[in-house]
């Protein structure tokens, strides 16, 4: 995990960014609605992680396919390219 | 939350960029990063791709990676690889070889077949060992939906917009891969976000591949082109199912590995997915665009030879 | 060994001796010949810089700056309209903080087309955070390649340099010159020690766009960067006298060069090559006992505020005699010597001499006209000068122009 590239930040010489650093900014936060995995139903293809713009689901070492809330953006293509309908979209709690 | 879990300190495009939700160029960066690996320098010019993957000082890279300007990618990526080149003849220390470094460019569409061609095409002349990747997503995007000259016929932009007098992009869109393979590129190919292990593979082919190489990848914007987010995916494969957006290699200029078709799809189905294209389902006159719409898929099948 | 040479064998010889990696190069008169005269070093194998034949202006620049990126010493030349298409990046590149040397072989900029000399391509790049060097004569042009090197590639400077020598009239003169080794210039410059590189095992994102939050502190430290090359100049110039038993102001840090000004009550200042006509009117006026002298910058930017105030309160009025013009307004360099002179307190009168411009001579004349319309100023104030009337293009061929333009 990088740190924080605002905390004490100095401009560096030509303005040049440490690598990774967009994880300090959470995009979950734009979520409208987030995809709940039903595990059961899962068949572990892949295909939601392989087709996620966010890198925001991924399989974890527990073999399961999980959502990255911190930085899912709510936009669906998980639960639409899922071939047996695992995901689904659920609106967020305003 | 446990970062570790979701091994973003390994990633080589990093969560936290700024594209919007569903994007197709995303997306492609992503899959970009996966294929070419850390040992990698990617040149990008100003865009869509640019702006929200390192607002300073931020970066969603984890790969070394320069943007200078809008359009000279091209002749950045061969500058880095000339560097290299000679520290690698000259033995300089502190510097990989040249052989295991990929150079690789990654660029929109306005970039690429308009400001940037004449970097492109020199770079390409020149033979330098850059692979140049365009993620089309057939306008100006970053400035707020322009038409570019990969705009489809029929597509309402901010620029090429639907009127009274007006069925949007009523210019063919140019023919960027046959414009590189007219280069005497070795390898040229054109691939689908809808498709990732075919793209991914390309990339992989086009690093084996010494000299300059252009791969085109279809990366539709949710925004730009009027969709919802979730339909990104369909989207890209529609295209290729109608033969609008037709996947090949041209290796050494032939035509090769064209992905057939089986039954395509009448371009209405793809065409009515987008708000881009909306008025052409609304105003008189509109079938008339959509005939020719169909006629260039048509055209498309015949010439590279999609339809199973 | 002194030897005859070219202004282009000469600035080829010095980019020999400094070796860059990297040198992409597309023709443009009369630069030209500098690029051609490395291609057959390339040729001939005493190079073996990577030799990249372009495909314009704007992708020299734009080529020499990725390699510069990766870590790379470069070079490429250029003049006018190559400048001109080379603005864009050479404005980022400083920025970015990539050293950048190029030779500018200064010709005027369309329209009309014009390939002869003047200094309005380099002028009209002043803002972009590029070093500017000005060369009297072919032996400085040499030597100023070398200087930019060393400065530009300084890790606290990290600024592309423009080495600048009038174009014709210092590129196609045969001139006696020293020219230095590549054994001999290592001493003085050593090898590019890059602050970032963009190294796959060492990842860096270059390049990043900057939000209101924090762009003026980034162009800020540009600002500072081309102030502190003051500086390293001045240490260049020291240690290239050391080395090389050549001086070049060593007495105002290296950016300005005097002649006979030390008791002038009229000064000319100008930039470059129209300095060694104008030692021969001074020489004259001398010999009658007139006290004329001669100011001659050797950088335009950063720009030599304080050395210039300082060789110039004495003087009773002032001639700025340059091959540039800002339309509209004045001269570039008498816009800048009297905001330095007047915020300083100074009541010297100024006048501003355009001359030369798109390769007219300079003659001994047109200098002797400037010399005598700026001794009337003597005694007087700026205020005494007409409102509109500081600024004379010598020669004017009035009997071109209309009726009532005249």
């Amino acid at each position: 995990m990088t740190d924080d590239p605002y905390k004490n930040l100095k401009i560096s010489k030509g303005a040049v960014v440490k690598p990774r650093t967009s994880l300090v900014n959470k995009t979950g936060s734009w979520r409208s609605e987030r995809p709940v995995v039903d595990h059961e139903k899962c068949v572990a293809c892949g295909n939601c992680e392989k087709f996620c713009p966010d890198m925001a689901i991924k399989e974890t070492e527990e073999g399961k396919f999980e959502v990255d809330l911190d930085y899912c953006k709510g936009c669906g293509i998980c639960a639409e390219e899922c071939p047996v309908k695992a995901i689904i979209m659920k609106e967020e709690e305003k | 939350m446990n970062k570790d879990k979701f091994k973003h300190g390994e990633e080589l495009f990093c969560p936290g960029h700024r594209a919007c939700p569903g994007c197709g160029a995303a997306l492609t960066s992503k899959l970009v990063t996966e294929a070419t690996g850390p040992k990698t320098i990617l040149s990008m010019p100003t865009g869509c791709m640019e702006v929200t993957t390192t607002p300073y000082p931020e970066s969603a890279w984890g790969i070394s990676w320069i943007h200078n300007i809008f359009e000279n990618s091209a002749a950045v990526a061969g500058g880095i690889e000339t560097a290299y080149k000679s520290f690698s003849k000259r033995g300089k220390e502190g510097y990989m070889d040249y052989e295991d470094v990929n150079f690789v460019v990654l660029a929109g569409d306005g970039a690429t077949f308009d400001i940037g061609i004449r970097s492109l095409s020199g770079m390409m002349e020149r033979g330098h060992d850059v692979l140049y990747i365009c993620y089309d997503n057939e306008a100006y995007m970053n400035t707020g939906i322009q038409r570019s000259s990969s705009t489809p016929i029929g597509a309402a932009t901010t620029t090429s917009p639907a009127g009274k007098e007006s069925f949007g992009e009523n210019i063919h869109k140019k023919d960027m891969p046959s414009i590189a393979a007219a280069h005497g590129l070795r390898y040229v190919a054109t691939a689908s976000v809808a498709y990732p292990e075919d793209f991914k593979k390309k990339i992989n082919k086009a690093l084996e591949t010494e000299g300059p190489k252009y791969i085109q990848v279809f990366a539709p914007c949710p925004r730009g082109w009027k969709h919802e987010s979730k339909n990104t995916i369909d989207i890209a494969r529609l295209a290729v199912e109608t033969g609008l957006y037709p996947i090949f290699e041209l290796e050494d200029g032939q035509l090769t590995n064209v992905r057939k078709i089986k039954d395509r799809k009448p371009v209405e189905e793809y065409l009515k997915a987008q708000g881009r294209f909306k008025h052409l389902f609304k105003k008189d006159g509109g079938g008339e665009v959509v005939e020719n719409i169909q006629k260039i898929a048509d055209m498309n099948a015949e010439r590279i030879g999609i339809d199973k | 060994m002194a030897k005859m040479m070219t202004g282009y064998d000469a600035v080829a010889e010095a980019v020999k001796a400094c070796d860059p990696d990297v040198i992409p190069a597309y023709p443009i008169t009369p630069q030209t010949d500098i690029v051609e005269r490395i291609s057959e070093m390339v040729a001939d194998g005493e190079l073996t810089s990577e030799y990249v034949r372009v495909d314009s202006e704007f992708n020299a620049a734009s080529t020499a700056l990725g390699a510069s990126a990766a870590g790379a010493r470069t070079f490429t030349a250029t003049c006018s309209q190559g400048l001109k298409l080379m603005s864009e990046p050479l404005f980022s590149a400083s920025g970015m903080r990539l050293p950048l040397v190029l030779a500018i072989a200064n010709r005027s900029l369309s329209a009309p087309l014009s390939i002869w000399g003047d200094h309005t391509d380099t002028f009209a790049e002043r803002d972009g955070g590029m070093i500017q060097f000005y060369a009297e004569d072919v032996q400085e042009a040499m030597d100023n390649i070398a200087m930019a090197y060393r400065v530009a590639e300084d890790e606290e400077i990290s600024l592309p340099a423009l080495s600048c020598l009038d174009g014709f009239i210092l590129t196609h003169v045969q001139e006696k010159v020293e020219p230095f080794s590549r054994k001999e210039i290592r001493e003085f410059l050593p090898e590019r020690s890059p602050v970032h590189t963009l190294d796959p095992s060492d990842p860096k994102t270059m390049g990043a766009y900057a939000r209101p939050e924090h762009w003026t502190e980034t162009r800020y430290e540009v600002h500072q960067a081309q102030l502190k090359a003051k500086d390293k100049i001045a240490e260049a110039v020291e240690e290239f006298a050391n080395i090389f038993d050549r001086e070049y102001g060593l007495g105002y840090n290296g950016l300005l060069e005097t002649y006979r000004a030390e008791d002038a009550d009229v000064l000319l200042v100008a930039l470059g090559s129209v300095c060694g006509t104008m030692k021969y009117i001074v020489d004259e006026y001398r010999q009658r006992g007139e006290k004329i002298g001669i100011v001659r910058p050797r950088v335009y930017r950063p720009f030599p505020t304080e050395e210039l105030c300082e060789v110039l309160e004495d003087a009773e009025a002032i001639a700025v005699v340059e091959k540039d013009i800002s339309l509209g307004y004045q001269g570039g360099l008498a816009i800048d010597i009297k905001s330095a002179l007047y915020s300083n307190g100074s009541r010297i009168p100024i006048l501003n001499f355009i001359v030369g411009l798109a390769g007219r001579d300079v003659k001994k004349d047109n200098i002797k006209n400037i010399v005598e319309q700026t001794k009337e100023l003597r005694g007087k104030l700026p205020e005494d000068i007409e409102f509109g009337k500081e600024e004379r293009w010598e020669p004017l061929r009035t009997e071109l122009l209309e009726d009532d333009k005249k």
